[in-house]
């Protein structure tokens, strides 16, 4: 049996008093892409940010390719090969592209500087530019390639569709399927259903902080119940 | 004639000499919001070590080294013992680095006594230098060329290093730089060694000039302010033209209107941070 890239067991996590996630559990298997799926509010992020060691699950067990990162800082979970693309993008804005790219590298792998800028040939012909200045669709491109300077063992996207045009949100998707042929795993939260099934392996639904629905995704995305209860507001 | 071009090399040497003392201040105080109180302090410390060094027979420059390095480790020991414990507490912050100030100058007292404690110039140092028939103190000139080789130096670590990236880093969005694997603390840390060291070394620097006596460390903090609140908080360029013109502007104010030199001085600080709060070249703060 192959040990599974991500798992979250039974994951409690607080914001102070107000209690976020009950209960959460998921897996992420090797090589495969993952889709956390949720309306507003649901605990999507808040899960990401438990895994990176932001907040600490209490209770509750979070391993990497078998080995217990729950509690540990987030540089030493960095250092176990989580990377993350946070929601908002989050790139370091006072530096320049080249300078987001160099801070984040780790490792000797896939990934280089130069093998991030082939990938995305804007990101090179903005390399000396304040990353603050870039549009949207360029800071994605850099929060995923600097993300990947770490040469991580699992990558997690918190919404890279947020806000891009149709065109841009096709590239990146584009993207996140290469990396996943590529054989990395990924856990992909994401509000565009069509991008993230697309791209999903096996989806979880998250519903105020439970897990509402697991499974593969085409049967995920058959049953128009659960979507409807799940995600539709529309 | 002569005033004016005597009054500007020591405005500009003087300049240098409050490049090395608010350097390290802006620095700390921009990169970790920490306002250290103490920096005065460890300026008058650096100068008191120096001293003592070259009472034992250490070359100046070693000496000056050794009191940076000496004054660094204390600064990194109040930053991870004290000052670390407080983080995001700013008046907490301001209280206890004042009150690290006051026991630092009460040390001082006691060790070294109430007279002030003269520091020599290097040997070398010593002649005039004649530039177009006017004899310049060498020894002010060759403050100014290492203010400026330090200002350079660390222009270059900040701006041009993989290291003063992530520091920068550290800066933008702290927990995003950790998610990356920065260990921001270390390098904070590091920052803070930094700055005690510049204050430490800018102490002995200035010996020759001002010397070591009781209440440096009172008559240095003001001006560190001055220059911070003009140059603007965290900005390298800043704290460098800051010091220039706090140089310019308390000389020359000194020299010409000798009653009104604290009003020359702070007037423009007052005006700065009504009219510019973030001052010259200081980021606006987010
Ligand atoms: N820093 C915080 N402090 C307190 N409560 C928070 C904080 N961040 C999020 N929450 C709350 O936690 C719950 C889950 O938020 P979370 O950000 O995980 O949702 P999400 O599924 O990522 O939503 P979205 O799709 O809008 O990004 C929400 O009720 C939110 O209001
Ligand atoms: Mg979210």
């Amino acid at each position: 049996m192959a040990i599974d890239a991500l798992t979250l067991t039974d994951i409690d996590a607080y914001y102070g008093d107000s209690h976020v996630l009950h209960r959460v559990s998921l897996t992420l298997k090797q090589g495969e892409l993952l889709a956390l799926l949720g309306r507003n509010g649901a605990g999507k992020s808040t899960t990401l940010a438990t895994v990176m060691g932001w907040l600490k699950p209490r209770p509750g067990r979070i391993s990497v390719f078998g080995e217990q990162i729950g509690g540990l800082s987030p540089e030493a979970i960095v250092a176990k090969g989580v990377a993350l693309v946070p929601q908002g993008r989050r790139i370091f804005p006072s530096l320049s592209v080249r300078e987001n790219l160099i801070v984040a590298a780790r490792g000797k792998g896939r990934w280089d500087m130069e093998r991030v800028f082939d990938t995305f040939p804007r990101l090179r012909e903005r390399k000396s530019q304040a990353a603050g200045s870039l549009s949207g669709g360029e800071q994605q491109m850099l929060a995923i390639g600097r993300a990947l300077m770490s040469n991580p063992r699992v990558l997690m996207m918190d919404e890279p569709s947020e806000g891009l045009a149709p065109q841009i949100v096709a590239e990146v998707g584009r993207i996140i399927a290469g990396l996943r042929e590529e054989g990395l795993s990924i856990l992909l939260v994401e509000q565009n259903l069509d991008l993230a099934m697309s791209l999903a392996n096996d989806v979880v639904i998250l519903n105020t902080g439970r897990v509402a629905a697991f499974g593969n995704a085409a049967d995920i995305a058959r049953n128009q119940d659960v979507i409807d209860q799940n995600l539709g507001v529309f | 004639m002569q005033f004016w071009i005597i009054q500007t090399l020591n405005s500009l040497a003087m300049g240098g000499l409050l490049f090395l003392l608010s350097a390290g201040f802006s620095l700390i105080f921009g990169l970790m919001r920490i306002p250290n109180l103490a920096h005065g302090g460890l300026f008058m410390l650096g100068a008191y070590v120096g001293a003592m060094c070259m009472q034992w027979g250490v070359p100046f420059w070693l000496a000056a080294i050794a009191a940076g390095l000496a004054v660094g480790a204390l600064g990194t020991v109040l930053e991870g013992g004290l000052l670390r414990r407080m983080a995001g507490n700013e008046q907490g912050q301001v209280l206890i680095t004042l009150g690290i100030s006051f026991i630092i100058a009460d040390l001082c007292l006691l060790t070294w006594g109430g007279d002030p404690v003269p520091l020599d110039a290097p040997r070398m140092l010593r002649p005039p230098v004649f530039l177009a028939g006017f004899a310049f103190p060498g020894y002010r000139l060759a403050v100014l060329a290492f203010a400026l080789i330090v200002a350079l130096g660390l222009w270059l670590l900040l701006e041009r290093t993989r290291l003063g990236a992530m520091i920068r880093a550290g800066v933008d969005d702290r927990l995003m730089a950790r998610s990356v694997g920065i260990r921001v603390s270390r390098l904070f840390s590091a920052v803070f060694f930094l700055g005690a060291f510049l204050a430490g070394l800018g102490g002995v620097i200035g010996g020759p000039i001002l010397s070591a006596y009781p209440g440096l460390d009172t008559d240095m903090l003001p001006l560190a302010l001055v220059v911070v609140i003009l140059g603007g908080v965290g900005s390298l360029p800043g704290a460098l033209v800051g010091s220039f013109l706090v140089g310019i502007i308390y000389n020359f104010g000194t020299a010409l209107f000798p009653d009104f030199a604290y009003v020359i001085l702070f007037l423009p600080m007052v005006v700065m941070l009504v009219v510019k709060p973030s001052g010259l070249f200081g980021r606006v703060t987010r």
